[in-house]
């Protein structure tokens, strides 16, 4: 807190007399530089930028108003690091350390744009300038990333300023609780972890379930590999996530909250206390918040690395201080949950939505998307396509437009192949169905689901019987081993899939996998076993050749396969430059001077080593 | 241990002893000792009144706690998804065939432990891996060799260093 002191709020007219303070404090003239230091960018070195930004703002003095602030993800991590300029919204991409002073002098001092920093569009050439001109965003539509890349996450003022808590004294100062799961209801906001349970019917069962205290939990344990969605919100505004947990629980009638956040995610468990603390210090949560009867505090617990834990039973257990396992669901956990008592769950994204929901109003929001699937949807668009990121789209997109119009295409000229959906629990889904809506209804219809978000394209190279694999090794390393069918069945399907890609399948095998599945789909104990064999279901629905090559053929169509494919020197493309024969462990390439070189079959291991080497891309695979 | 026994005491104290945060006790015990040592896991539970087998039952399930010593530097390896369509299993390969290494594990030397983990949310610019925290994007082979040498290099002369 910076000159308002430590002041409690302890009435909505406090609230509201901090918000216009902090408006009137702030010039219009002020100049913002905003470095993101969302996971992609920090990786590319963004914090150094900020550190940088911020010294250039120390040394131009302070007849100047600029401030430097660190933001959460801005979504399109493929050119990171990402720099904004207010006011204008001028993007930079690829920024690099000595950037800095010439975009401090130019663009922040002198209001001029540095061009080469800016977003080219590789299709037209064309140079972005703003925001709203680069493709990757035109087609979004932001709700809970809304404040992303705007607000510094740190800073509770940043997000009062913003409009956050405008919805918390709206709900405690004149709407019942009835009334807000009313309001919930009419927007037909669905749950965002993977299920897309209506939410508004969860909280209604939690809040007629008798037992005293309730609990309200949000699942920040993003467990699907592939996936960061959460991770941005938790990171980039964890006040979003707050006070739609306040607004849950008020409606709900519980006084106590738990964030489950995953172990690989320090950066999120220190935004989040931070903002708690910031929260308690103003009396936005505690006792009596903001002068009302309501009250509500929240701790945060650490995963220990256990896929499971995101199963909302296996969490549970885990908040518990027992291994995280899940238990059969004939008695639902709003009804008896954490300790026995009522709970109720949600994950970040669903939580996050509540505040905007509660503003905006439930028509607004069910106004956007399908009849049975409302508001936008967070997905980290990655694998091979062009944009790699963080994108929210409202739901009844079609993959196509995702995929090629904000993920701007598959790059180096391949073809698209598969698109995987819903994590480890989804499936993949063909070139054919591209064109289906994101929908949840409807990416299950397909064999998929729409998952908490992950979204990884893949091209013409990737075997999908090697995916198929990928997964189902995941979650028989990741299977609790309380159930038979998903401990004993998951290693059995990885047994033949393990054969199949060693060349050694057998007729018959794909039948034995779908038996499995079916198995496993009808007797598993919990929705991650029960769904288990859907990477392997789906890629024999749809790639169904792919494994006959593989087992009839011995051959892997997409040469990824080790032992399934060979490797040979195209002898037009051959310089004889004899880097592959320097190379070559197995001394299994001969050839001369200006004579193109061979690959003798029978001494090569396979190992790849010359097709990595050459520089001609001369050593094909067939 | 008579030192740790006060900090096995403060940890508890910080979670008023209740036995539901059994999980963030053993977290903080092992960010403070680097693993989770037996004799501190015994007087623990001890001290909890719950079994040594409940502990070991929660330490052996979640693939974060560690009975084990870690090495000087902490390698984390990203295996999500993209990670590994994108080359991660090669990279893996490469560090435990150079380094005489296995993932979970730490080198002879006690350079480094080396941790695969299924995403740590970086998707975006894979092939990710961390050295103590500090995330590298885009990975090869060579390239996560060239950052490991340079553990082994620092080392060497931080070692020098001491001897002047």
């Amino acid at each position: 807190m910076t000159g308002l002191g430590n002041t409690r709020l302890s009435s909505f007219a406090d609230l509201e007399r901090m918000r216009e303070e902090l408006f009137s404090r702030r010039a219009p003239s002020t100049k913002s530089v905003h470095v993101c230091t969302g996971p992609g960018c920090a990786a590319k070195g963004s914090p150094k930028l900020y550190e940088l930004f911020c010294a250039a703002v120390k040394q131009a003095g302070a007849d100047v108003e600029v401030q430097a602030k660190a933001v959460g993800c801005h979504g399109l991590c493929e050119y990171g690091p990402i720099v904004l300029i207010q006011p204008g919204n001028i993007f930079y991409q690829r920024v690099e350390e000595p950037d800095v002073a010439e975009i401090f002098r130019e663009t922040v001092l002198g209001g001029r744009v540095v061009e080469r920093l800016l977003y080219e569009n590789p299709a037209t050439g064309e140079k972005a300038d703003t925001v709203d001109k680069i493709p990757f965003y035109k087609a979004q539509k932001r709700i809970a990333l809304a404040y992303n890349g705007l607000i510094d996450p740190t800073s509770i003022e940043d997000y009062i300023v913003a409009g956050g808590y405008t919805a918390l004294p709206k709900v405690l100062n004149g709407m019942a609780p009835e009334e807000i799961i009313t309001e919930v209801e009419r927007s037909g906001l669905r749950g965002r972890g993977g299920g897309g349970f209506p939410t508004a019917r969860k909280w209604r069962s939690c809040r007629e379930a008798e037992g005293f205290p309730k609990y309200v939990i949000c699942n920040g344990d993003e467990g699907d590999p592939g996936a960061f969605m959460d991770r941005a919100i938790m990171e980039g505004n964890p006040h979003s996530v707050i006070e739609g947990m306040l607004i849950g629980a008020y409606a709900i009638g519980s006084e106590q909250g738990y964030i489950y956040v995953r172990n690989e995610y320090p950066l999120s468990v220190e935004r989040l206390n931070e903002a708690i603390e910031q929260a308690k210090d103003l009396g936005l949560l505690g006792k009596n918040i903001l002068g009302s009867s309501f009250s509500f505090d929240i701790r945060i617990n650490r995963g220990g690395g256990a896929f499971v834990c995101g199963e909302s039973t296996a969490l549970m257990a885990s908040l518990e201080g027992r291994p995280g396992e899940p238990r059969a669901k004939y008695i639902h956990t709003v009804e008896s949950g954490l300790r026995g008592k009522p709970t109720n769950l949600n994950n970040v994204e669903t939580w996050a939505n509540i505040p905007q929901i509660i503003k905006h109003g439930g028509e607004w929001f069910a106004g956007i998307g399908t009849e049975k699937s409302k508001g936008t949807k967070v997905f980290s668009l990655v694998g091979n396509v062009v944009n790699t990121g963080l994108v929210e789209v409202p739901m009844g997109i079609t993959l196509r437009r995702i995929i090629d119009e904000i993920g701007g295409g598959i790059p180096d000229g391949k073809r698209f192949k598969a698109v995987q959906t819903g994590g480890p629990s989804g499936g993949c889904i063909p070139t054919e169905h591209l064109d289906a809506r994101v929908d949840f209804d409807e990416l299950t219809k397909l064999g998929s689901m729409m998952g908490s978000g992950g979204m990884i394209v893949m091209d013409e190279d990737t075997c999908m019987v090697k995916v198929a694999k990928y997964f189902t090794d995941f979650l028989q390393k990741e299977s609790c081993g309380k159930c038979t069918p998903c401990r004993e069945g998951l290693s059995q399907m990885l047994y033949i899939l393990d054969r199949i890609t060693d060349g050694e399948g057998q007729v018959g095998d794909i039948e034995e996998l779908e038996i499995l599945a079916d198995l496993l789909e009808g007797t598993a104990l919990c929705a991650l076993g029960k769904t288990a064999a859907n990477p392997v279901i789906s890629t024999i629905r749809y790639f169904r050749d792919e494994y006959d090559a593989h087992i009839l053929d011995r051959h892997c169509p997409a040469k990824e396969c080790r032992g399934l494919f060979r490797y040979e020197i195209d002898p037009e493309a051959c310089k004889s430059c004899g880097i592959c024969l320097k190379n070559c462990p197995a001394d299994a390439i001969t050839g001369d001077k200006k004579v193109p070189y061979v690959i003798n079959q029978e001494k090569c291991t396979l190992c790849g080593t010359c097709w990595e080497k050459c520089p001609f891309t001369a050593v094909l695979k067939v | 241990m008579p030192q740790d026994r006060d900090l096995i005491e403060q940890i508890v104290k910080r979670y008023d002893g209740d036995t539901g945060m059994l999980i963030p006790m053993m977290q903080d015990l092992q960010s403070e000792c680097g693993y989770l040592p037996a004799e501190h896991l015994r007087y623990l539970s001890g001290r909890l009144k719950v079994p040594m087998s409940r502990l070991y039952a929660v330490a052996t399930f979640y693939s974060s706690f560690r009975l084990a010593p870690k090495g000087a530097h902490e390698v984390t390896l990203c295996m999500g998804t993209v990670c590994y369509l994108k080359g991660a299993p090669k990279i893996s390969e490469t560090i435990c065939r150079e380094f005489h290494v296995e993932p979970g594990g730490t080198t002879r030397d006690g350079l480094f432990t080396l941790q695969a983990v299924n995403c740590v949310g970086a998707c975006a610019v894979a092939p990710v891996m961390l050295v103590d925290g500090k995330y590298y994007d885009s990975v090869t082979p060579a390239s996560a060799l060239e950052i490991l040498y340079e553990l082994a290099t620092d080392k060497a002369t931080a070692e020098k260093e001491a001897e002047i």
